[in-house]
């Protein structure tokens, strides 16, 4: 490739973020990659680190040293990278080859298009067609006497940034919609995104009105009033502004604004307080540099978690969730959800208001399903917020992490609520920023049509359910769900954590060291083995004509009906299993074994220098021929 | 009975019981010499038994003649009672406090309790120390067993036996414990088996100011050295503080008298900073009307998770000198009974797997905390809500379950115990029906006769129905050191303890639940499997027998 000065570098040294350790190696650049790997191992042990191009964030190339020059580089999926060049020209070959090639300008260069994994055109259009948001719809209980399908928007014309399939309330005529539309920021007008069913409630979502400071619209009221009316159950409506009211109160000026309570009827107005996405990103970036420090103290860490505003976001988040779930499922009432523009916040606030009342949204295939609807077809800006062409760096943002962050929250809190594990998430968050897949490209489904994804990508959703179990939680109980539909968590500050493993996913010594999850899947799946090994041998003897009932299991421990995932044995590959035994597969990878820890990766003090050249010179005595003792 | 003068009032109907994230209970409230039980005299419903050496501190509010009790206890709970009736109200109240703030030991309720249960194995006699010596004896001959200590005249706060060098007889001993705070001469507390390596502990040097030297107190440390070996010296103290101790008389081994050995400085907070840190943490865990920002700002504040990887590390740097570096180990701050144990348990826990297994680690809290003379009584007299002002009292114990959960979080297969037995050892630490953390050493507890008059936890815990509630699901014995992370990212607010009783548990206990069922089943799986196995092939090979003839 054309941008490509230097591929391939020999005697890189790779740094560890925390430790003094180093692996030396060769460094390969490709067309889509930078590829690490080391030398002096043999070929099956030897550490590789590959490195997407459209992962990495920045590239910096810091001042030289006596060892060569470093070249600093930060992904999007937190992944940080210290190399060292031994030569200057080298590090500069690499330095603007990286530049342009993290920056695309075009579509057509993202990995997406040139990504193939083998598939035929069926199994990408099956792919595809994986996800139907109309039988989505259909699913919720619309159309239905009061919502229906409109195609006001099938050339884009009303709303460009909107899907083509909308669902208004049926009293809201066309002229309704568009003159609300006009009413409203980039045209997004009051639209269905979730509908409960039990309480004939409904969920909306729109832009900012262009209020100013006395404008009105006689249609965007008419459309309101129409919302309010479909629901039977409840007089009024909740407008929920998801902004600070500063920041709402100064949009008035720009002949932007928040709905006047005077001129709408019924309604009850309410500000959340969610800040920006200028204000997120600046959030994050702090959050990583004060995590990203070496020998972090407790103070700081705390102090910084503090000062980052983070947690306080994530909780911001979650309470305006709370608050539209409680309104639709305890209230009954219909609820207009809007921000600015209504493609950040509000993205986030609806889509996790679903997650709570409904617990389809928490299963692995619904949870695909939500994003789709709520962040991919209402527009979230991916291409904008993830920084996927060389755009505006005041346009990214870490909102759509921000939400997967907010789930992972309510799956601490709830083991069993969530058929998918934080790794699902984590997966999903690596490729909206790898642009490997055509999901989460550009920023409306217009663009997507007109870039004829669908023909030319694939989707993430197959590749995702055909290593599902990989993504499952073993905990979940779907019975707990059919009996407790509505999560309620707690909003208490202390129940808001860390997400060490989505910030720190690269920085395996701050890891468990024998993961929870992982063990449970592995007994799962030899249970599922065995109870395969099981029905044989039965067969078998039965053949042989020996009645089975002594040997039955006690009920306590069969295979819990209600819960599905425990239930029902998944199709498993390994035939062969059989041969070598059933008991819980050997585990040779480094995470489930504890040799993968160490006391030196910890630096627990600094043992490894020379003594005395640290801290206390004063008290090491000169007789002592410490520096010997070093290991 | 001399309780009797201190129950005014002892039953009252009509009391409602408040306690969070349960349903209210009203029924009748009774004060027995040690306990305060609720009742609603229905059947199915739950009774409160609470231990009044449980309750903390009890705050009174009166709206009209409605009296209102809060309740605070160790185990931090907070719970309410309304009691009708002022009168009622206040003499309860005076009860509770005379009867849980009882001076004298003997008094307290394990000289009362009488077990329900059959001692099939006295816990009093599990963990001796010959018993524990033995083992090492199969190992090494280096050390020996003195019983200089045998009339706790040589260092009152250990016991009567304990592992020194060999090569050192008794009289030296003595000598070397005169040279150490509260006679707190070096004695073994680990042996490597891996490289022979060893962990000893003592109380400081009286070295003073004018840089006293002791020939036999150096003679004893070196003994444990291989030849041409060097060790390591782990203050738990910082370099300044072992320093201002000089002018006390204490001090540090100074280098020219130790060439030997290489001494390291840590900080770990001395108690009474330790018992200021739980009053504030637990102080923001309760506070319910907070935001994000003040939370994180007072968890901060409170210091504990500073302390929780200071003795995290420095117990990772003392099996890191043995383990990797292949030296031995002195371990001591000042008195030798706090922050020493903290370090020279946890770095067990860390190097040697038998420490990780259930009776290991009764083993190891017998012996590096009750036997080692950490003070129980003084140290656990109050806990987080006391307003007292904390003197001897501190977290000390507490805090080491903490770093032990910590690295249980980190290592949850590695571990024959759950987190419930971290929290059932905390419990008991501070109230209980049972005589093992009463007293505050060996010698009191010969004097107290706790073995013949009290029962010990050891022998409940360890019946077979009650331990299955303590077992982890997830164990799989390994032989490794397990080096934990000590990075903040890694070191969690321990939930199970701080945050108990102000979330609803029952989410994550039907989750613990449902891990403990995949878990069984496999292993129920696996048993069918290989019965059925076997039965085929007996059919086989009854078969085969049938057709040869």
């Amino acid at each position: 490739m054309e941008h490509i000065r230097t591929p391939k570098v020999e005697q890189v040294k790779l740094l560890d973020r925390f430790s003094n350790r180093s692996t030396t190696g060769t460094l390969h650049l490709t067309a889509t990659h930078l590829i690490f790997v080391e030398s002096g191992t043999s070929s099956s042990s030897a550490q590789e680190v590959w490195i997407l191009h459209h992962h990495i964030s920045s590239v910096e190339k810091l001042s030289l040293t006596t060892s060569g020059c470093p070249l600093l580089i930060q992904c999007r999926n937190f992944r940080v990278v210290h190399f060292v060049v031994p030569r200057e020209r080298d590090c500069h070959d690499l330095y603007s080859s990286l530049l342009r090639l993290l920056r695309p300008v075009s579509f057509d260069e993202l990995y997406a298009f040139s990504y193939n994994p083998k598939q035929n055109d069926q199994q990408r259009e099956e792919g595809w067609q994986l996800i139907d948001l109309s039988a989505e719809f259909e699913r919720m209980g619309v159309p239905c006497d009061q919502w229906h399908w409109t195609d006001v928007n099938r050339e884009y014309k009303v709303c460009d940034s909107y899907p083509r399939d909308l669902y208004v309330p049926v009293a809201a005529s066309k002229p309704i919609i568009v003159g609300s539309s006009k009413f409203r920021s980039k045209g997004r007008f009051p639209a269905l995104t979730y509908f409960y069913q039990e309480k004939k409630a409904a969920v909306c979502r729109c832009s900012q009105p262009l209020s100013g400071f006395s404008a009105r619209c006689l249609e965007d009221e008419h459309m309101l009033q129409a919302i309010s009316k479909a629901n039977p159950n409840s007089r009024y409506i909740y407008v929920m502004d998801t902004r600070p009211k500063l920041n709402a109160l100064a949009n008035r000026a720009a002949g932007k604004g928040y709905e006047n309570e005077d001129n709408y009827s019924n309604i009850r107005f309410q500000f959340v307080g969610i800040e920006n996405i200028h204000v997120m990103r600046a959030s994050l970036q702090k959050l990583l540099e004060v995590v990203g420090a070496r020998a972090l103290s407790v103070t700081d860490y705390l102090l910084g978690l503090e000062s980052s505003g983070w947690l306080r976001h994530i909780k911001a988040i979650v309470d305006a969730a709370i608050f539209l779930s409680k309104a639709v499922t305890a209230e009954g009432a219909s609820v207009l959800v809007h921000c600015s523009d209504g493609w950040d916040r509000t993205a986030q606030v609806c889509s996790l208001g679903a997650l709570l009342m409904d617990p389809y949204y928490r299963t692995l295939k619904g949870f695909m399903v939500l994003i789709e609807k709520d962040w991919i077809s209402f527009g979230h800006k991916f291409a904008d917020r993830c920084d996927q062409l060389d755009g505006d760096p005041k346009e990214v943002s870490p909102i759509f992490t921000q939400f997967l962050d907010c789930v992972w929250q309510l799956s601490e809190q709830f083991p069993q609520a969530f058929q998918f594990s934080e790794w699902f998430l984590i997966q999903i968050h690596e490729h909206v920023h790898s642009c490997q897949f055509g999901n989460f490209l550009c920023n409306s489904q217009r663009q997507r049509e007109e870039l004829q994804l669908r023909e030319k990508t694939y989707s993430l959703w197959s590749f995702l359910l055909s290593e599902q179990h990989n993504y499952e939680n073993p905990l979940y109980s779907a019975a707990l769900a059919e009996r407790n539909p509505v999560l309620e968590p707690s909003t208490q500050p202390c129940h808001f954590k860390f997400w060490t493993n989505m910030y720190h996913q690269y920085d395996r010594t701050m890891h468990p060291r024998q993961s929870l999850l992982k063990h449970l899947l592995a007994v799962r799946e030899s249970s599922c083995a065995l109870e395969k090994t099981a029905h044989e041998l039965e067969a078998k003897l039965q053949k042989l004509g020996v009645s089975m009932p002594s040997l039955g299991l006690g009920s306590a421990h069969r295979p819990r009906p209600q819960s599905l995932i425990l239930g029902t044995p998944h199709g498993h590959k390994e035939e062969d299993g059989e041969q070598e035994g059933e008991g819980l597969p050997a585990r040779s990878d480094g995470e489930r074994t504890v040799e993968g820890s160490s006391a030196t990766e910890n630096s627990y003090a600094e043992l490894q220098g020379p003594f005395g050249a640290k801290a206390e010179p004063h008290l090491v005595s000169l007789e002592f021929g410490v520096a010997r003792m070093t290991c | 009975m001399e309780f009797a003068e201190l129950i005014k009032t002892p039953r009252v109907d009509g009391v409602v019981l408040h306690r969070p994230f349960m349903p209210t209970v009203e029924g009748t409230l009774c004060l027995t010499g040690h306990h305060l039980i609720l009742s609603s005299r229905q059947d199915n419903t739950e009774e409160l038994w609470l231990l009044h050496s449980n309750i903390d501190y009890i705050e009174k509010r009166f709206v009209g003649s409605l009296g209102t009790i809060i309740v605070k206890c160790k185990d931090l709970r907070i719970i309410q009672l309304d009691i009708p009736g002022m009168e009622e109200c206040l003499n309860i109240a005076s009860s509770i406090e005379a009867l849980s703030t009882l001076d004298s030991v003997s008094l307290m309720y394990p000289f009362f309790y009488r077990p329900m249960f059959e001692v099939v194995e006295d816990g009093w006699n599990m963990f001796l120390p010959e018993e524990a010596f033995k083992e090492i004896e199969t190992l090494t001959d280096e050390w020996r067993l003195s019983s200089v200590n045998k009339d706790f005249g040589v260092c009152p706060t250990y016991p009567q036996l304990v592992a020194v060098p060999k090569a050192v007889d008794d009289d030296t001993l003595r000598k070397v414990a005169t040279f150490r705070h509260g006679g707190r001469f070096p004695v073994l507390s680990y042996y490597h088996k891996k490289n022979g390596m060893v962990m000893m502990r003592a109380g400081q040097p009286l070295t003073g100011t004018n840089g006293r030297r002791c020939k036999e107190d150096e003679k004893l440390i070196n003994a444990t050295l291989r030849p041409g070996k060097r060790g390591y010296i782990i203050d738990t103290r910082a370099i300044n503080v072992a320093q201002q101790a000089k002018a006390r008389g204490g001090g540090f081994e100074q280098e020219a008298s130790y060439p030997q050995w290489r001494r390291i400085h840590k900080a770990i907070e001395r108690y009474n900073i330790l018992q200021e840190s739980l009053i504030k943490l637990v102080e923001a865990c309760n506070d319910q009307s907070q935001s994000m920002d003040r939370w994180l700002s007072k968890l901060e504040a409170s210091n504990w998770q500073t302390h929780v990887k200071e003795i995290v590390t420095t117990a990772c740097l003392a099996a890191q000198c043995i383990d990797r570096e292949g030296a031995s180990v002195l371990v001591h701050g000042t008195e030798g009974t706090d922050s020493t144990l903290q370090v020279t348990s946890l770095a067990q826990i860390i190097l040697d797997p038998c420490c990780r297994t259930m009776r290991g680690f009764q083993s190891l809290v017998e012996r590096e905390w009750l036997q080692a003379g950490h003070p129980f009584q003084q140290r656990c007299a109050q806990s987080a809500y006391s307003n007292s002002k904390a003197r001897l009292e501190a977290p000390v114990f507490l805090l080491f379950l903490d770093c032990v959960w910590q690295v249980l979080r980190q290592f949850p297969c590695s571990f024959q115990f759950n987190e419930h037995f971290l929290v059932l050892l905390f419990e008991h630490a501070y109230a209980s029906q049972f005589g093992t953390f009463l007293g505050n050493n060996a010698a009191e507890r010969l004097k107290l006769k706790l073995p013949q008059k009290t029962v010990s936890l050891w022998s409940w815990v360890n019946r077979p129905q009650e331990m299955e509630r303590f077992l982890n699901p997830l164990y799989e014995p390994n032989n490794l050191v397990i080096w934990p992370s000590v990075a903040p990212q890694s070191l969690l607010l321990w939930e199970g303890v701080f945050l108990r009783w102000n979330r609803s548990s029952k989410c994550l206990d039907e989750a613990y639940d449902e891990m403990v069922h995949i878990i069984e089943y496999n292993k129920e799986l696996q048993s069918k499997v290989n019965a059925l196995r076997r039965q085929l092939a007996q059919l086989e090979t009854g078969d085969g027998l049938l057709e040869t003839p």
